[in-house]
């Protein structure tokens, strides 16, 4: 687990702050609402992307073309955000996401990323042995499959579409959603239907 | 086995063989009140138009290479945003002594 910061970093950052405050350029109140407003965004925004492409062409085509356009039409703020790539999954070729050089990730549809995401070895272990990476979290795909990996930038981010799973005829939107994990919008895992409620 | 070519920056981490061997540690914690509170300032800074991602990178990017594996993800943010707001004159030494 990453470690707590040092007593030594918190000092820091308040002397930081205080200099900030002291100058006007910076209020708690501020703080707390954009903390607020962070804490927000979670990958159950991006999973409602994935349900609805899944169920509407209409939307799945507006998807892939303007991931952010899309977001935005979720009632998502992309303001100050850069754009956002939807990569689709298809028979025989799935997607993987990493930041190599930090840790970009579309966090107005997926939240904060999590610690792995940042690790130096997903960094850099996902561009060179991306399949070694997708065992790690029990990932397997079909015989065949290609596996492309997509670097985000800070200038560019992207998440993934994955196929619907088989088995998930008629489920509505929200039975759909609940399939889609924040892995599997990263593409270390794909949505899995729970045994019990398959037919 | 080393690398066909010298890496050229630390951060610059793709197919890195350094951490080849390792396992990705699945770390899921949320980032704690720290992170939380240094993401939230480094935001409001840049609505405020006093750094961009870019200058954020620049400063995590030039830390040095012991530095930067010493450091926690959101010290080095710190370490950057500190380093942005003495360069642009926005907070001097002595406010942060």
């Amino acid at each position: 687990m990453s470690a707590p910061a040092r007593a030594e970093s918190l000092a820091r950052l308040e002397r930081l702050v205080a200099a900030l405050r002291a100058k006007g350029l910076v209020s708690e109140e501020e703080l707390a609402a954009m903390q607020a407003r962070t804490d927000r965004a979670s990958p159950e925004i991006g999973a409602r992307m994935v349900a609805r492409a899944w169920l509407d062409p209409t939307w799945r085509a507006l998807l892939l073309q303007d991931g952010a356009a899309a977001a935005e039409r979720m009632g998502v703020s992309m303001a100050g955000a850069p754009p956002l790539g939807v990569l689709e999954n298809r028979p025989g070729l799935h997607h993987l996401v990493v930041c190599t050089l930090c840790s970009c990730y579309p966090r107005a549809v997926l939240g904060y990323p999590p610690g792995w995401y940042k690790s130096f070895e997903y960094r850099s272990r996902a561009v060179r042995d991306p399949r070694g990476v997708l065992a790690e979290w029990g990932t397997t795909l079909p015989a065949g499959t290609k596996v492309r990996v997509v670097d985000s930038t800070a200038d560019y981010r992207w998440m993934v579409l994955p196929m619907r799973p088989e088995g998930t005829e008629g489920w509505s939107e929200d039975q759909l959603a609940a399939l889609v994990t924040r892995d599997a919008l990263v593409g270390v895992a794909l949505p899995q239907v729970p045994a019990r409620a398959a037919a | 086995m080393s690398d066909p070519a010298p890496t050229p920056a630390i951060h610059d981490m793709g197919g890195l063989s350094r951490f080849r061997c390792s396992a990705v540690e699945r770390d899921e914690a949320p980032p704690d009140a720290f992170g939380k509170r240094v993401d939230a300032l480094r935001q409001i800074l840049a609505q405020k138009g006093l750094m961009t991602v870019d200058e954020l990178r620049r400063g995590i990017e030039a830390i040095p290479e012991p530095e930067y594996f010493a450091l926690t993800y959101y010290e080095r943010w710190l370490t950057s945003i500190t380093g942005l707001m003495l360069e642009k004159g926005v907070v001097t030494p002595e406010d942060l002594a």
